[in-house]
């Protein structure tokens, strides 16, 4: 056999090769097994804290936060209980990051009031002079752009009263990305 | 055999330009952002904060500057290793102008945060849509210069550039099945883990087929025509080509170790990722045995030197990468800048310094000239191996540095560095070593560049359009 005389029977076979891998690890998950968890206990995102997500992934946090608490001792002394699979379940993206320039924030929203992240947002250095966060004060002066929010809602499949919506235009991109920050590592009531 | 100017070079020349020009604005935006990591001042405005440039960086060097080297390099292999000219010329002319206003389109909205988050995934769908239309415009001339070759035989350089051609194709498109929800705006069609286990099989195997099998088919062609020695094994090269496509699908996993992803993915994971050694050393064997015995051409010859330092540092990346992947060792390296120390050995060694060689190799021939300095390219040669040392090294030092210190506890269980600040601060004599080895690096592509725009300014006037 000389396939490297038939680009078109090489090909297939190159795909061949590549699907195979592709199947197993990455394309039947998707339909069976432990990848999908049960979401009964999930808490559905409410409105505002969808668009303080967005405002996070606007913004690229994920290139310095993760959000996957892992089960190591001493990961766990730091963070709080290892990540689950059922917590991050109706996540679209997910946001387990790779990269810790600054801290995991898995479990964020039990460790601070909201206060704090209001003042950390607008001047990490105000409370860490040495960090290397940038600051996000102007997230405080720009309203919140809720022409999708109900359209994000139905694209997401996530539960909400028309009411939850309605007085979101009131609301800064900082009271969104707080109230998303806020809610890290309470997915699941314990 | 074919006369040169049967060859059709526009689309060639254009692409290569291309390729250098967003090559300088995607190293110039990573100085910044490794200034920003110490200096967070450098946080200008919202539109250059590091969580918007991150992906400026990636997305600028890996689709502006690798991906359009290899449609020019790709479409002046497939025509000599054919020996018949493109197929489509002209289509190779409206891919390039098509290319650079999506660069462009695509650099502006992630400065303006339109992003799906994914790493290296992260343009939203409209330009998702003009990627996949780019590949198959560009697969079109590829495919189609194949069929019709004159050469029967395709050498293992076509090999990989088909390889690409296919695995670029289905894992970009798997990766970016999203729902819209504007023009600006969707989510991933995948949700949680299965998300995760998604976007890093795309993204390793973005590795896979833009920062492996592509500088493998520059390599497998430039180092036999510079040195003048044949490959040394076409049978190991046929074993290492199959075992590589092969294998690499199922390596993704190895990103998330001891994440919530069920074991027996990240355990597949870890047992290919330790096999891909082989076919990747394939390749390494197949380098050295090439040049065997006429190593003093790693003096004599600027392309040689270039093309066995990049293979050697495939070598290391391909022995680094497969340990990372151990549940042990990924446990105090993974989120530390170990990674990014790994990935710019590959990206800063490898990578670049083949497709330089390929560029060093081709451009003259297609512009019909001499390349003007190799005193200017020898230079280009330290400044980029110097710089690239410098940033990788640091790297691997300050994450297991850091690394150590995330996992220090005392005798009753309590953390020694409980505040993450205390881990963070002794990153930053480091990183600023880091920017000193991308500004030197940087000279380096610099002088690259006007070594190339002198060869192109010197050629005929004819050949210079």
């Amino acid at each position: 056999m000389h396939i490297d005389k038939q680009p078109v029977t090489f090909m297939f076979l190159a795909v061949l090769a590549i699907l195979v891998g592709t199947l197993i690890t990455t394309f039947i998950p998707l339909f069976v097994g432990t990848v999908i968890p049960s979401t009964e206990k999930v808490i559905p995102y409410k409105p505002l804290e969808v668009e303080g997500r967005d405002i996070y992934i606007r913004e690229g946090c994920n290139n310095c936060h993760s959000q996957t608490v892992r089960p190591l001792p001493f990961e766990t002394a730091r963070y709080g209980p290892p990540s689950t699979l059922e917590e991050s379940a109706i996540d679209r993206p997910h946001l387990w990051g790779s990269k810790r320039t600054g801290p995991d924030l898995a479990r964020v929203g039990r460790k601070y009031p909201a206060a704090w992240h209001y003042l950390h947002m607008k001047n990490p250095q105000s409370m860490y002079p040495q960090s290397n966060m940038p600051p996000y004060a102007w997230l405080a002066d720009n309203r919140l752009d809720v022409s999708t929010t109900e359209k994000k809602m139905k694209v997401l499949g996530y539960p909400y009263a028309p009411d939850d919506i309605k007085g979101l235009a009131e609301r800064t991109e900082m009271d969104a990305l707080v109230a998303y920050l806020l809610r890290l590592g309470r997915e699941v009531p314990q | 055999m074919a006369t040169e100017t049967s060859y059709d070079y526009d689309a060639i020349k254009g692409f290569a330009i291309s390729s250098l020009f967003w090559g300088i604005v995607g190293l110039l935006v990573g100085i910044l952002i490794s200034i920003q990591l110490v200096y967070p001042q450098f946080n200008l405005t919202s539109w250059l904060t590091y969580g918007r440039l991150r992906p400026v960086h990636t997305n600028a060097l890996i689709y502006g500057f690798t991906v359009p080297a290899a449609f020019s390099l790709f479409f002046f292999l497939v025509q000599r290793l054919g020996r018949t000219p493109l197929a489509f010329p002209g289509l190779a002319k409206f891919t390039l102008y098509l290319f650079n206003i999506a660069i462009v389109l695509a650099a502006l909205s992630l400065f303006a945060g339109m992003s799906q988050s994914k790493e290296y995934s992260e343009l939203e769908w409209p330009l998702d849509i003009g990627v996949v239309i780019l590949w198959v415009l560009f697969s079109i001339n590829i495919i189609g210069t194949i069929m019709k070759r004159k050469e029967e035989q395709m050498y293992v350089s076509l090999w990989y550039i088909l390889a690409t051609v296919v695995g670029v194709a289905v894992v970009y498109i798997g990766n970016n099945i999203s729902i819209p929800v504007s023009l600006f705006k969707s989510y991933s069609a995948y949700a949680g883990a299965n998300d995760a286990n998604v976007q890093w099989w795309f993204g390793h195997n973005a590795v896979a087929f833009v920062f492996t099998t592509i500088p493998l088919a520059v390599f497998y062609y430039i180092l036999p025509k510079s040195s003048g020695a044949p490959l040394y094994s076409h049978r190991l090269s046929i074993v290492g080509f199959w075992s590589l496509v092969f294998a690499y699908l199922w390596t993704g996993a190895h990103h998330l170790i001891y994440t919530p992803l069920p074991d027996w993915i990240q355990t597949v994971a870890i047992a290919f990722s330790i096999f891909l050694i082989a076919p990747s050393w394939a390749s390494v064997i197949n380098g050295y045995g090439t040049l065997g015995g006429q190593w003093q051409q790693m003096r004599s010859n600027y392309l040689v030197k270039f093309i066995i330092l990049g293979i050697t540092f495939y070598g290391l990346q391909t022995l680094q990468g497969p340990s990372q992947a151990v549940r042990a060792f990924s446990a105090l390296i993974h989120y530390t800048d170990w990674v990014p120390g790994h990935v710019h050995m590959g990206t800063m060694g490898w990578v670049t310094m083949t497709l330089s060689a390929g560029f060093y190799y081709m451009l003259p021939r297609v512009y019909n000239t001499e390349i003007y300095s190799v005193k200017l390219a020898n230079l280009h040669f330290w400044l980029v191996l110097v710089g690239q040392l410098i940033y990788s090294v640091t790297m691997w030092v300050t994450g297991i540095r850091q690394g150590a210190m995330w996992q220090a506890m005392d005798q009753d269980g309590s953390l020694v560095y409980s505040n993450f600040i205390q881990t963070l601060t002794p990153n930053y004599p480091f990183w600023n070593l880091r920017t000193l080895g991308g500004v030197i690096f940087f000279a380096g592509f610099l002088v690259f560049v006007y070594n190339i725009a002198q060869t192109i300014r010197r050629a005929p006037a004819a050949q210079r359009a």
